[in-house]
């Protein structure tokens, strides 16, 4: 059906004459800018423009297409980069050059590229909505399986086998419907699931605050919020990087294009741990800059999660960040406030506490339609104006999420990276993960952890009286307290993310490495115990030595040589 | 379309509104007759079948509904051509220095395309300011956005000229070509950059849009974008290397302000607009290179942070976007150090693609992060020394202490003519470095500390 324009207020149109479905999406004007039905005043209709709107007239035509915003499903996500509204940006820079002109559209999928089919199933078979038809070989370890969409089933008239693009028909049913390679799904929509489970297994990340003292569980949740310059970005891309799952998602809303750009050259070069195959062939980036248009950043982060979900749906485990949804929440804020809606705490619009947690709720642990078990973990950055916690969308943030990891300025300043502050960071999922600790990096993992963390509750109230009265008027128990505390926090908590070695931290190294600074600690406590003065224990070589071990690429000889001078220093040391 | 518009309705602080248009385009560039004769300018921002809204940027004095109203049928442009080096230019591109008008190469949209993040190359060549804060611990590259966050009566200026004069590339002889907007800046200030500018020789190579204090708020909104669009047109078409100065940001997002008021538009924090960080996005975001073009485009913006609070709206959405701040410190300034940077609250996102081994120095990171480690920790104790004096420190906070005097002293203080090259701002920092005990550098790889510490130089 189509319309005419009835007004243009930057990216908000009026459009009178189309009769639209509330979500329709709209071609605008003569150029076909792409729009959306935000709302519906009698006989016109609101439409957000995911493109500049500059020069559009009132009178210029509107067409509906009828359908939802939805993404293109199917083999070529992995290694693609996209704009929030899913057009593939190496695509739009052939069609229009380095700079993003408007009115061009592009599948998300590539018709060009031809797929090997194999089906799973034969003529006869009986299927139901979301069970698999037949696999492709997406990238070298990524078996993409091809599903029947959530709400079709029927029995298989007819499926083929070889190579075909993604929207050829591969497969019909008995009730006439034609199945290919893709699907659309409309990105408002969650995806339908089999049952939610809880979670049991640890996101392995490699980053030892992350995995040792604060874990997130696969199909969890988890925030990072922090001012600017606190290391939101460099974490999120170090899960992205390191984190075992199948399949990551990675948008980037409303940030910036360098940073962007340097993921975009950085990842086809890293290898992925668990393959040894560029990280890029399990990556999709979706990438939204700050002046990218604003409608279509609020769109970006939907359109992220429906990818994720279709992964989760064959069974992978699936991690998306999201970076950042301060700026998502401030698409939205904009958006209302352009339709003059009444907003709620400090302009956002009062819906937002609820899309917050609608979009957070799409992350979690399932029983997929076809019986696998996949999961996605969200993690969610957040931009706090002026680092303040306070605000609405980090408060409405943490009602919902089970990990929260807080990065604090004062640490960054002092270049103690990851940023993260051990005493307001909390992580809800450690008893239930618990079990798999103990089992998997240590039997008494969980015990080391807790007494780290208490050491450094002590420091923090210990630090308290230092500040008053200086470090030497305290009793030699607690200056070593001081002492271990400083090694906990240096040796372990400290990373570099741009160090070779120290970039990802495996499981084992972590347990070696708190087990260390845990036995230096018992052993000092000792020796203090039978007189050996404070002065001599400070001045132990091998205390300094250990700082350095995490850098070394042969990590256990170093360590083994380190906790052997250790002891022998130790037993110079005497005592009584 | 030259057809003239009596038909105005109502006029509200800079806003026109009129009734009976045929259709207008969103954004359009507008003239404004006024019946003494005069002209003025504006952008539609509101167009529907019934009321057009507009814009005014030299401000509404003396219109009432007599005044006619042409729209020109094409958004707000700016004519460039190589040309435009050398001239100094209006807030809204007009020519300043008795100068002939800029003829023309092409004329582009001020507004600018956003860069597809697919065609950026990840910005990686250091850029030498010769100051060493700079240089040092918060590096600078091509393509990179910076800003100085000062505050009134700070050297920000001075500093800026200072980069100006002294930015290079190392082993490459490209001078920058400067591109400078002034934002609402006064008079005076104004007459001091075009000074500097004259004395050095740099009008050549730069172009200047001065907007001052005195000049319409509204005008404001345009003259960064003219800038953007005349530093994009000489970076991505004439492959040159631009450096762009914006001042005041402050100074811009108060006419932003202003504009969002009069258009009663729900205000978000402290009565700025809630749009406000996408607009600042869309003129930050215009920094950067293109894989396969030679040219860059390198802000270098100033802002000055009302009452010196860094959580204030306008440098908090800055330093969001932004790859970071170079923070300009009362503390420092009262205590007659120039330039009188606080590397602590600064930042550069960018300095690890920027340094380095075959770019600045292999052990340049690492340096850094002890440097950045060790004064955090000297300031720190500064406090505690004013509650229990200095003798009840133990041996190593003492030294931790004269450590960041003497950064202070030795690594921040230089003369406002000293260049510094990236070899003698290290050296400063070993030299410095070398009076903490060697078993402190926890942050320095052992063959580091070997090849570059003062005291293994000497065992030799």
């Amino acid at each position: 059906m189509n319309g005419e324009i009835y007004r243009v207020a930057g990216p908000v149109v009026t459009v009178a004459g189309i009769k639209p479905k509330m979500y329709d999406v709209v071609k605008v004007g003569h150029e076909g800018l792409m729009g959306e039905v935000i709302r519906i005043e009698g006989e016109k209709a609101i439409v957000q423009v995911y493109e500049d709107t500059s020069g559009i007239k009132p009178g210029e035509p509107v067409a509906n297409t009828g359908m939802p915003l939805s993404v293109e499903l199917g083999p070529g996500l992995l290694e693609s980069i996209y704009d929030g509204i899913q057009r593939p940006l190496e695509v739009l820079q052939q069609k229009m050059g380095d700079f993003i002109e408007r009115g061009v559209t592009a599948n998300g999928l590539t018709r060009e590229k031809k797929w090997e089919f194999t089906p799973t199933v034969s003529k006869g078979d009986s299927v139901k909505g979301g069970d698999i038809i037949g696999v492709v070989q997406e990238t070298p370890n990524l078996e993409h399986k091809i599903m029947v969409p959530p709400r079709k089933s029927g029995t298989v008239e007819d499926i083929k086998s070889g190579k075909f693009v993604v929207d050829e028909t591969v497969c019909v049913l008995s009730d006439g419907s034609e199945l290919s390679l893709m699907q659309k799904w409309p990105v408002r929509d969650p995806r339908p699931v089999g049952k939610k489970l809880s979670p049991t297994k640890p996101l392995v990340t490699g980053q030892r605050i992350l995995d040792g003292m604060f874990p997130v569980a696969k199909g969890g949740t988890a925030a990072i919020p922090g001012p600017f310059g606190s290391g939101k970005t460099v974490t999120q891309q170090q899960l992205a990087k390191w984190s075992d799952t199948d399949i990551v998602v990675y948008i980037g809303c409303g940030e910036r294009g360098n940073e962007m750009a340097d993921v975009l050259n950085e990842f086809p070069e890293l290898e992925d741990p668990k393959t040894g195959r560029p990280l890029m062939e399990r990556t999709v980036l979706i990438a939204n800059t700050s002046n990218m248009p604003v409608a279509a950043r609020e769109a970006s982060v939907y359109t992220g999660i429906t990818i994720a979900e279709y992964y989760r749906d064959m069974g992978y485990d699936v991690s998306l960040m999201a970076d950042s949804t301060s700026r998502w929440a401030e698409a939205m804020r904009e958006i209302s406030s352009r339709l003059e809606e009444m907003p709620g705490e400090e302009g956002y619009p009062a819906y937002l506490s609820a899309r917050l947690s609608e979009f957070y709720e799409r992350a979690g642990a399932v029983h997929s339609l076809a019986g696998l078990d996949g999961s996605i973990t969200v993690i969610g950055a957040v931009s706090p104006p002026g680092g303040d916690f306070s605000e609405p969308v980090t408060q409405n943030t943490l009602r919902i999420v089970k990990v929260f990891w807080a990065l604090d300025a004062k640490l960054s300043q002092k270049r103690h990276f990851p940023a993260i502050d051990w005493l307001s960071s909390y992580s809800l999922y450690k008893d239930r993960l618990a079990g798999w600790f103990t089992e998997n990096v240590g039997s008494d993992w969980n015990e080391l952890r807790d007494n780290a963390m208490d050491i450094l509750q002590e420091e923090a109230e210990l630090q308290e009286i230092v500040q008053l009265v200086g470090s030497d008027a305290l009793p030699e128990d607690q200056q070593l307290t001081l002492e271990i505390a400083r090694m906990l926090r240096e040796y372990f908590l400290q990373q570099n993310a741009f160090h070779p070695v120290d970039t990802f931290c495996p499981f084992d190294r972590q347990y070696k490495l708190l087990k260390s600074v845990s036995r230096f600690g018992e052993k000092a406590i000792d020796k203090m115990e039978h007189g050996v003065p404070i002065n001599k224990i400070m001045e132990m070589e091998s205390k300094d030595e250990l700082a350095k071990v995490k850098y070394e690429e042969d990590f256990d000889a170093a360590l083994e040589t380190i906790m052997a001078k250790m002891d022998e220093e130790f037993t110079k040391l005497g005592g009584n | 379309m030259t057809k003239e518009y009596k038909t105005i309705v109502d006029i509200a602080g800079p806003l026109i509104f009129l009734e009976k248009t045929e259709p207008v385009g969103y954004g359009e560039l507008v003239q404004i007759n006024l019946p003494d004769g005069t002209t003025k300018r504006g952008q539609v921002l509101d167009t529907s079948a019934d009321m057009v809204v507009v814009q005014v940027f030299e401000g509404t004095q003396g219109l009432n509904d007599e005044s006619g109203v042409v729209f020109s049928g094409e958004t707000i442009k700016l004519p460039v051509a190589k040309d435009l080096l050398g001239r100094i230019l209006s807030g809204s591109g007009e020519p300043l220095d008795g100068g002939p008008r800029i003829i023309p190469e092409k004329r582009v949209d001020v507004n600018g395309a956003s860069m597809n993040p697919y065609s950026r190359r990840p910005p990686e060549e250091f850029i030498q300011t010769g100051i060493s804060t700079i240089d040092g611990t918060n590096t600078l590259v091509r393509g990179q956005k910076l800003p100085i966050f000062s505050g009134s009566g700070l050297p920000h200026n001075e500093i800026a000229l200072q980069i100006a004069r002294q930015a290079k590339v190392p082993g490459s002889e490209e001078e920058f070509a400067v591109v400078f907007a002034a934002m609402g800046i006064t008079n005076e200030e104004a007459q001091s950059f075009m000074e500097d500018f004259e004395k050095t020789g740099a009008l050549e190579r730069a172009t200047v849009f001065l907007n001052l204090a005195d000049d319409p708020a509204v005008e404001r909104i345009i003259t960064p974008r003219m800038a953007l669009t005349a530093a994009e047109y000489l970076a991505y078409e004439h492959d040159m290397h631009v450096l762009v100065i914006l001042t005041d940001i402050t100074n811009y997002c108060e006419a932003l302000r202003q504009m969002g008021a009069a258009r009663e538009e729900v205000p978000g924090r402290r009565g700025y607009p809630g749009y406000m960080y996408t607009d600042l996005a869309s003129l930050y975001e215009r920094a950067g290179v293109i894989k396969g073009n030679k040219g860059s485009v390198t802000q270098f913006s100033i802002l000055t942070m009302p009452g010196d609070d860094i959580t204030h709206p306008i440098p908090d959405l800055s330093g969001y976007i932004t790859e970071g701040q170079i923070v300009v410190s009362r503390e420092l300034h009262r205590k007659g150090i120039y330039p009188p940077i606080n590397v602590l609250p600064s930042l550069s996102r960018l300095m690890n693609s920027g340094i380095g081994e075959g770019k600045t120095r292999e052990d340049h990171k690492a340096v850094s992060d002890q440097l950045y480690a060790g004064y955090a920790e000297g300031r720190d104790l500064r406090g505690l020394v004013a509650i229990v004096g200095k003798e009840s420190l133990s041996v190593r906070d003492q030294r931790i202490l004269e450590f960041a005097d003497l950064f202070e002293d030795r690594f921040v203080r230089q003369a406002k003519d000293e260049d510094r090259n990236i070899e003698d701002t290290l050296g400063i920092a070993w030299e410095i470095l070398s009076e903490l005990p060697e078993a402190q550098l926890t942050r320095i790889d052992n063959k580091f500390i070997d090849k570059y510490h003062p005291a293994h130089q000497n065992a030799e």
